[in-house]
């Protein structure tokens, strides 16, 4: 079938698959999970045994790609936004190598923050590694740039990154199918057997003809079709359009039956005439981009150009969060539409533990457990568990990046708080705990792990943790005392003994982890579902 | 035709499965269509809400402009009214009457049910205790569908396919339960 129902995820994975894709590495999160899942889930590509398994974080999924790049095959990464701040020391370096198979990287922004701690734009560390970027605006428009970036990859032997946002990879729609007989490469290494060699001397000359590169990309027709210019029949304003603004933009126009000049841009970097076509014939210029405004800053440059720009930085746009239809009617100073007002009788529905969570069960005895010492102490990290933030718990003070619990943890013991409390989840652990974990023990420092063991990524869907099964031995190589490493089971019955060996850690006047082992109730429930006999059950670490 | 639907509920409650049966009815008539739907952090029993935007000609936004649904299918009333900012003059509001209650500020249910009275096009319905007659309480979803079909520019019986493929693979007896809800909830809105 060469017509299928595809979000915009899906669409880049299908697109990869049919592109040739030997690699697929990823780390979940949240908006770019499904790429990685609807390739595992694959037919086609379990026939052609396309690597996909998850990596323990961004950063070993970008080098492994880059690893497979190497050996001459086509390679994908995915990763949600802020995964690509992980990944940055390999994927800014990459663009110096090169690569030698195609390699493509995505990042799925998250504008307004629906399942994320910010909302950085992607397309800043394309410029900043000098890397093209494919900003797709539609499901099709991203399933064909799939092809063109993994071509322009090896014809610039360069990794291509693409961004998407949101409203892009959760979005379903009919995606056609096109090219389905690539073949994969062979393994090939790279005619040069130093180009990944970044030694200084060698990295100078790279760096140098990286320039010039990202200077010539600019005029590559791989790049260019997506940029395309409409003419209309006004001459005072004109509209630039990054990815997925496009959209807005068009349903806005095709309802009022109103056209102008329309830039729509879906790549970069792109050549400046493009630019100057548009504001020789325009007076007024609004740009509409989703995330910061990166096109209008260097449109607005710091000397006045003559020519009058809206923006996100006048305020025309807001200066944060998602663009939608409405804004852009706004923008374009329709009158607004009827809205009903929400009554105050709706109250917000935050999200909240499920139902006989191991995770609110440990909370419940990590309450208890700190009730002598007071508040402020307990510094936690991202999943499932950081709804301990919220009522009835209330206990953590700090989400920050992924790791994080465990490292503030030292630096507040550092400086003299005790008990330090570090909770973190099994898979946040693996992806960036563990180094965390080295640097307490190299000083003994006198914090408390809680592994809050899910055995899932269950925030994300529950996807495989590298952790199931191995925290123990983990923590012990790591080397923590064996004494000091508890596991215990969260569950309500188990209370009393739970707090107990809590306490015993709180006081302990050196590094100690809390192994809290229960496996997600709701992977647990799926996989009974479909096998009924638990020939498959995953051993979390209590069960040894 | 045009056809911009706002599904809500509460995690958990199955406004997926509504929309892929209005997809693939989309499909069998050879519409198009966009759904976005939200994944992540607020699938843990938040409020959780999808556009559905169905029509004779291409689609191009992912997302519903305030004030221009056609349509919200809730299956949760103080849901229903979370998104009513996106209704349309004359747009209707078709809801599960049964509060899901995992909050512990939840307004009496009566209000609320009064509120979503002053909205000009509502439906409201007991999906539950109509779910639960006609086999399942799971079924509750397919039975705000089916109250809201009316208004959904797809032929019942295209719906009634649509069920049939989404839900065969968890056998006949599902089949058959998910039909009658359908069914029950297009009776009971009578159109
Ligand atoms: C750098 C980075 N990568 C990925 C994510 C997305 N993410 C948030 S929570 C989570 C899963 C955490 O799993 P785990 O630590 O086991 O906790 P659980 O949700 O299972 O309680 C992921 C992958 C992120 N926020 N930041």
């Amino acid at each position: 079938m060469n017509n299928l129902l595809l979000l915009g995820d899906e669409a880049i994975a299908q697109a990869a698959i049919d592109a040739g894709l030997s690699g697929m590495y990823a780390y979940p999160g949240t908006p770019s999970t499904e790429i990685m899942e609807y390739i595992q889930a694959s037919k086609d590509a379990l026939a052609r045994n396309i690597h996909s398994e998850w990596s323990a974080n961004e950063k070993t999924a970008m080098e492994t790609a880059l690893g497979m790049s190497y050996a001459g095959k086509r390679a994908m990464v995915a990763m949600k936004h802020v995964g690509l701040n992980v990944a940055a020391d390999g994927f800014i370096n990459s663009a110096i190598t090169g690569v030698n198979g195609g390699l493509i990287v995505v990042a799925a922004d998250d504008p307004s923050m629906h399942s994320s701690q910010n909302e950085q734009d992607s397309r800043f560390y394309g410029k900043f590694a000098l890397v093209p970027c494919f900003e797709p605006s539609s499901q099709q428009e991203a399933y064909n740039m799939v092809f063109d970036a993994f071509e322009l990859s090896e014809k610039y032997r360069i990794p291509v990154l693409m961004r998407i946002t949101t409203r892009l990879a959760h979005s379903r729609t009919s995606v056609v199918r096109s090219h389905l007989k690539v073949q994969e490469n062979k393994l090939k290494l790279p005619d040069d057997l130093v180009q990944f060699v970044l030694l200084p001397s060698l990295a100078r000359g790279k760096y140098k003809s990286l320039i010039k590169t990202y200077e010539s990309i600019k005029y590559d027709a791989r790049t260019g079709k997506y940029n395309s210019f409409s003419d209309g029949t006004g001459r005072d304003l004109g509209i630039i359009t990054c990815g997925i603004a496009h959209n807005y933009l068009m349903e806005i126009l095709n309802r009022v039956h109103k056209d102008y000049p329309v830039l729509k841009i879906s790549t970069y970097p792109f050549p400046e005439d493009i630019i100057r076509d548009i504001t020789a014939r325009c007076k007024e210029i609004l740009i509409l981009e989703e995330g910061y405004p990166i096109v209008e800053e260097g449109l607005r440059g710091i000397l006045d150009s003559g020519i009058k720009i809206y923006g996100r930085l006048n305020g025309t746009i807001p200066r944060e969060g998602e663009l939608n239809p409405g804004i852009v009617a706004k923008a374009l100073g329709l009158p607004g539409s009827y809205v009903e007002k929400v009554s105050q009788l709706v109250k917000p529905r935050p999200p909240s533990f499920c139902k006989g969570c191991g995770h609110a069960d440990m909370f419940t005895a990590l309450v208890k457990a700190l009730k002598p010492y007071g508040p402020g102490r307990v510094f936690s990290d991202i999943g499932c568990y950081t709804l301990g933030a919220l009522p009835p718990f209330k206990t953590i003070n700090s989400c920050v990046d992924m790791g994080a619990s465990v490292t503030m943890a030292i630096g507040a013991a550092d400086a003299g708080l005790f008990p330090s409390v570090a909770v973190i989840g099994d898979s946040t652990f693996t992806h960036s705990g563990m180094t965390g974990l080295l640097d307490a023990v190299s000083k003994n420092s006198p914090v408390t792990v809680v592994i809050a063991d899910n055995s899932t990524a269950g925030m994300t869907g529950g996807q495989k943790s590298l952790a199931t099964g191995r925290l123990s031995r983990i923590c012990e190589g790591i080397g923590v005392e064996p004494l000091h490493i508890r596991t215990l089971i969260p569950l309500r019955k188990n209370h009393a003994e739970n707090v107990r060996i809590m306490k015993e850690e709180l006081e302990y006047r050196g590094t100690s982890v809390i192994i809290a082992s229960r496996e997600c109730i709701q992977t647990a429930s799926r996989r009974k579902k479909a096998d009924p006999g638990e020939k498959n059950k995953i051993k979390p670490d209590n069960e040894k | 035709m045009k056809n911009d639907i706002i599904l809500s509920g509460v995690g958990g409650q199955g406004i997926l499965s509504i929309a892929t049966v209005i997809g693939l009815a989309a499909i069998e008539n050879n519409l198009f269509f966009k759904q976005s739907e939200v994944h992540g952090m607020s699938q843990r029993g938040g409020n959780v809400e999808s556009h559905f935007r169905l029509s004779g000609s291409p689609v191009a936004s992912d997302l519903i402009q305030y004030g221009h649904a056609d349509l919200i299918i809730s299956v949760e009333p103080m849901e229903s009214l979370r998104f009513v900012h996106w209704l349309s003059k004359q747009g209707w509001l078709v809801t599960n009457s049964s509060p899901y209650i995992n909050i512990p500020d939840y307004p009496p249910v009566d209000e609320i049910l009064k509120e979503i009275r002053k909205i000009k096009n509502n439906i409201i319905i007991d999906a539950n205790t109509i779910a639960r007659e006609v086999g399942s309480v799971r079924s509750g979803n397919i039975v705000v569908l089916g109250a809201a079909s009316p208004f959904i520019s797809v032929p019942f019986a295209s719906l009634e396919n649509a069920v049939k493929k989404l839900f065969q693979k968890k056998g006949d007896d599902i089949v058959e339960v998910n039909l009658k809800a359908l069914k029950a909830g297009r009776e009971f809105t009578g159109r």
